[in-house]
């Protein structure tokens, strides 16, 4: 059981919905992005889904894309990001953490060190957006051995035929993107995303966590009553963008986590 | 060398993708379907013999294809050494060898049903080149082209505005061709049910590399058929300038096992290539990573984060390769050399005098290495350079580096 497997089995236990929320470790800067990560559990959120800034990130909007590139004027590295894991892990033992991003900068550093420090740091899992099933060998496979779960996106375009191989060798939760676009874009409607939180589910037993484009706690409780959970990123991080204190921006989550448990 | 072994130079990529250990499909999965639909109707078009009628058509009478395979005879005599002939895909419309591939690309697109296509473009010869087939068959077409490049390249620009795409300018990292590319991924995830994405090189996920290389082959193979008629054997060197890499996957490729042929990419080597990275030479200055959908050589930092290249030729300012090259580089099958700036001007400027040829800045890149190794080469050493593109739209950019005041 993972730290991960843990939070759900204990959401369902009281019935509740998971509320996971994204930051860009590094941004603005190094102890800003650490003070929001302290704060996020006890703003009520259940999976924290921690960026890895990376100069290309193909498949998210300009408001996560000029986040990772504060981090890294800033100097973050990957490095510097599972130093903020451990710095966290210090306070907080139970709160399962997701690294999330893009595979260079992973593969740059070597996939077996990566996977031994993230085990060590305390990281729980992996989203890595450009590793689809088809590069399974390249670290899924590999992160599962080292006991970190992998989670895959599912999205519109992964009809029914593709959805096994998409589930296959996924483990904690299954992220479904609720849009065919990138971070931060269009809003998505809980009556388009329940059937298709439903079709996944047919296929398999994990946790479906919706994300993309949902901005505000009607829209966080609205998807999480027709799936298991709701994931926010861009909005938080267009908060911490503009340049809202620690405290803004976790009372800003509490809202969106407040929402997503009254569905 | 065995058989077996000469043969495999041509058999990639496998079933994933993979030229040795580069290539792949490192692409989320909304794009995945549709990256397998594509693979699916290239390798059902591939022995179609009705799409290559039509390709074979299009290539004759709307590109003006086959190119000459020129003999550049004051070249040779001024170089004092090997016999350089030019292959001149410059001649092609559109003024560049990317309309070969493109042209390929859209017929799939028209199979596939797809009414919307978008490209990515570093010098505007790609957008150029996509625009055209699109006005041609009536097709909607966006062009995602660096903010830095709209402003060294605006003839471009303007052609593919009379041409009626639409030109996006892209303002995200240094506004180059790398930063292009990011944004028209973003748009083919967002529209990937209408949308085709007409990639300009040999670089993206499969089945990019290899469809393109296909492309582009007809170079290569009308060379090989040309230079039996003028010489009566085989080349001895082909040389062709690498951004990703397209028109000299197309030169080489049909060639590859001829084991006789010796074959030489040229990287653009910028301010140099040294630890200041201002340069775009990825084999010779960058590491194995993963980016834009394969894994290739790429200039990047301690991190893996991706770092800007530097060159004056938009075309080349790209910090990847195709994964074939970087293949045909570690296995030794291809040389790969880099020349900077400063003497890729100097042939631009020797080719317009001595040939009256105004090449392209990338294509100089390729003449400037033949001025290198010519000299020093017999008579009977025959140099193939890849002409791939002509120089009008970069008289600005050249008057700019030479100091000669444009304004009337």
């Amino acid at each position: 059981m993972s730290r991960i497997d843990d939070k759900f089995a204990a959401l369902r236990a009281v019935g509740r919905k998971a509320f996971v929320s994204y930051i860009m470790a590094g941004d603005r800067d190094y102890d800003t992005s650490l003070a929001v990560m302290q704060g996020l559990p006890g703003a009520g959120v259940d999976i924290i889904e921690l960026g890895m800034p990376f100069t290309d990130p193909m498949a998210d909007g300009g408001t996560i894309q000029l986040a990772g590139q504060r981090a890294l004027e800033g100097g973050q590295t990957l490095v510097r990001t599972l130093d903020m894991v451990r710095s966290f892990r210090k306070t907080d033992t139970t709160t399962p953490i997701v690294f999330m991003g893009y595979y260079n900068p992973i593969y740059s550093r070597g996939v077996t060190r990566f996977l031994a420090d993230a085990k060590e740091a305390g990281v729980d899992g992996l989203i890595v957006v450009d590793l689809p099933p088809e590069e399974d060998t390249e670290l899924c496979l590999p992160a599962q051995a080292a006991g970190l779960n992998f989670i895959r996106l599912a999205t519109p375009t992964t009809d029914d035929k593709r959805l096994p191989k998409v589930l296959s060798n996924t483990s904690g939760f299954v992220y479904y993107v609720s849009i065919t676009g990138i971070t931060g874009a269009a809003a998505a409607q809980a009556g388009d995303v329940g059937p298709e939180v439903a079709r996944i589910k047919a296929q398999t037993d994990l946790p479906i966590i919706v994300g993309f484009g949902i901005t505000t706690p009607e829209a966080a409780r609205d998807i999480a009553r027709v799936a298991d959970g709701c994931v926010v990123g861009s909005a938080i991080v267009a908060k911490i963008a503009q340049g809202a204190s620690v405290d803004e921006v976790l009372a800003f989550v509490a809202g969106l986590a407040e929402g997503a448990h009254s569905a | 060398m065995p058989d077996d072994l000469i043969n495999s130079f041509m058999t990639g990529p496998d079933e994933n993708g993979r030229f040795g250990d580069f290539g792949g499909r490192f692409v989320s999965e909304t794009l995945m379907p549709l990256i397998l639909e594509l693979e699916a109707q290239y390798e059902f078009a591939k022995t179609d013999p009705t799409f290559w009628a039509e390709m074979d058509d299009l290539w004759k009478n709307y590109v003006g294809r086959p190119s000459p395979l020129y003999h550049a005879e004051r070249l040779t005599t001024h170089l004092g050494g090997a016999k350089v002939y030019m292959k001149r895909d410059e001649l092609n419309h559109t003024g560049a060898h990317k309309i070969n591939n493109v042209l390929g690309q859209i017929l799939l697109a028209r199979r596939m049903g797809k009414s919307r296509i978008i490209a990515e473009t570093g010098a505007g010869q790609h957008g150029v080149a996509t625009a055209t087939v699109c006005a041609k068959f009536g097709l909607k077409c966006i062009v995602y082209m660096g903010a830095h490049d709209v402003e060294r390249q605006m003839p471009n620009v303007f052609r593919m505005r009379l041409l009626g795409a639409e030109v996006v300018p892209v303002t995200s990292g240094r506004g180059t061709l790398k930063d292009a590319m990011n944004d028209a991924l973003r748009d083919w995830v967002t529209n990937v049910r209408d949308t085709f994405y007409c990639i300009g090189t040999v670089a993206g996920p499969h089945p990019y590399p290899a469809m393109v290389r296909d492309f582009q082959s007809i170079i290569g193979k009308e060379t090989k058929e040309q230079m039996m008629q003028a010489e009566g054997r085989l080349p001895d060197t082909l040389i062709a300038a690498i951004g990703g890499g397209s028109n000299a996957m197309g030169l080489f490729y049909p060639f590859l096992n001829d084991a006789s042929v010796g074959i030489i990419g040229v990287e653009a080597g910028g301010k140099g290539v040294d630890d200041r990275m201002e340069h775009c030479a990825s084999l010779t200055g960058g590491r194995p990573g993963v980016l834009h959908g394969n894994r290739t050589y790429l200039l990047q930092d301690d991190d893996g984060q991706i770092l800007e290249g530097f060159s004056i030729s938009a075309g080349l300012d790209y910090p990847g390769i195709g994964p074939e090259h970087a293949w045909l580089h570690d296995i030794g099958r291809a040389k790969y050399v880099s020349i900077t700036d400063v003497e890729a001007l100097e042939a631009f400027q020797l080719c317009c005098k001595l040939e009256g040829i105004i090449p392209a800045l990338e294509p100089s890149h390729a003449l400037a290495h033949v001025m290198k190794i010519a000299p020093t080469l017999p008579a009977d050493h025959l140099i193939v350079m890849n002409m791939c593109g002509r120089g009008d739209k970069d008289i600005f950019t050249v008057a700019k580096a030479l100091n000669f005041d444009m304004k009337l």
